[in-house]
């Protein structure tokens, strides 16, 4: 018998249509999967707000220990937010057996990864962009310093979530995975917080934001290309 | 220790291999080696005559893999899962298409459940519904009728079949019986 002809309608290869076609599946899925969840970001975001607002009840109020310390505290309790969420971004899809339908599709992994840590930015990660400046009036951040904050974590917290994926991926499987890869991404994330944080300190004591801010761009840019293969290549391995 | 020694097989265009053994003894590894997603120890898996590494795209190309695992997210319906995962292999996976689908395993009726709440024989249905909607030529399948009623099962082998005579290759593992044209069929017990 001879072989047959498929009538697949995948194009063969990795050129720019099916990479874009795979980035939206993977957003397109995570994002429906995470309207369906919702209530589990609202205690994503409760826990960001609770965390963030626990320092000005504890600490002095003057106004000058707080805006000084603010930015810092945003920074963190944002860091943690989205270490909370990390579980979600192949975990389940890991458990339930859509991980190896994906890593055993025509389409391109990275890409798919890609769209998977894009959805997870915009669940977890915007919600933090969006809420941090409202958050910093607590902290007597003024207009400036908290439109500074935003820009900050805008550009931050995207690389949380890409290297957070490729901790996540390589944690597959592993007994208590969700504790172990808190503690691989937390020291990944110091740099991504200090030149977060630093850019708003700079900002405070006179000087120009724009190295922390161009530094995070820099490092944005350089996980956005890295870290899809990364943690397309570990999950392999976790499948294997 | 290994699993197996010696195993060696070659499917021509057209035959499915069913793969039979006791618990145990590695059906659910082999088939995870011929799907590509498991390193063999030892020795070569080839895919239409040329070697092929776990994860290789000529072999993704042309794969369908139906394993143990449910594979359906539990937030998403019975169509939207199907739609999903018809759509990732770039197959028909228009709302036209899946419905039909659904319909034709009989849980077109559950089309718009979500998954937790399917019953286990549902969630296989499910799953074997994206034979229905599926072109590809490798069909690779971990215990496709376990949970299936009889009249599921008519349906798989039918389906099979049909593969088969398209001059399609299967894989299947299985320890419950399945009625197959002899020509077609062969065997290999670990």
């Amino acid at each position: 018998m001879t072989e047959p002809a498929t009538a697949r309608g995948l194009p063969a290869g990795a050129d720019t249509v099916s990479v874009l076609a795979a980035l939206r599946w993977g957003l397109a899925r995570d994002l429906a999967i995470a309207f369906r969840s919702r209530n589990e970001l609202v205690v994503q975001l409760v826990f960001f707000v609770l965390v963030a607002s626990l320092f000005p009840l504890t600490l002095a109020p003057e106004p000058g220990t707080l805006a000084m310390l603010g930015p810092g505290v945003l920074w963190v309790a944002a860091l943690l937010s989205s270490l909370l969420a990390l579980p979600r971004l192949f975990g389940r899809d890991f458990d339930d057996g859509t991980l190896a339908q994906v890593a055993l599709s025509p389409r391109p992994l990275p890409a798919l990864v890609s769209g998977k840590m894009l959805a997870h930015w915009l669940v977890t990660g915007l919600p933090v962009v969006v809420l941090a400046p409202v958050l910093g009036a607590a902290y007597r951040l003024d207009a400036a310093a908290g439109a500074l904050l935003a820009a900050s974590l805008a550009l931050g917290t995207p690389i949380l979530s890409l290297l957070g994926g490729i901790v996540g991926a390589l944690t597959l499987g592993a007994r208590g995975g969700s504790g172990l890869a808190a503690l691989l991404a937390l020291p990944l994330y110091v740099p991504v917080l200090i030149f977060g944080s630093g850019a708003v300190a700079a900002q405070a004591a006179g000087l120009s934001a724009s190295p922390h801010l161009s530094l995070l761009a820099a490092g944005l840019l350089l996980a956005g290309m890295a870290a899809p293969f990364a943690a397309a290549a570990a999950i392999r391995i976790a499948l294997d | 220790m290994p699993l197996w020694r010696d195993v060696s097989f070659a499917v021509p265009w057209g035959s499915a291999l069913l793969v039979r053994g006791a618990n145990g003894t590695g059906k659910t590894t082999l088939l995870r080696i011929v799907a590509g997603l498991t390193h063999a120890d030892a020795g070569v898996l080839c895919w239409r005559g040329a070697p092929c590494a776990p994860f290789a795209p000529p072999l993704r190309d042309d794969l369908l893999f139906v394993g143990h695992a449910p594979a359906l997210s539990d937030e998403l319906t019975a169509a939207e899962n199907l739609a999903a995962l018809a759509s990732l292999g770039g197959d028909d996976a228009s709302a036209a298409a899946v419905r039909s689908a659904l319909d034709l395993l009989d849980i077109g009726r559950a089309a718009g459940v979500l998954a937790r709440a399917l019953s286990a024989g549902q969630r296989r249905r499910v799953l074997l519904a994206r034979l229905a909607l599926s072109a590809r030529r490798l069909w690779v399948l971990d215990e496709p009728t376990t949970s299936l009623d009889d009249g599921a099962v008519a349906w798989f082998e039918a389906t099979l079949a049909a593969h088969l005579a398209r001059g399609g290759v299967a894989v299947v593992a299985t320890h419950l019986p399945l009625r197959m044209d002899a020509a077609r069929r062969m065997e290999l017990v670990l």
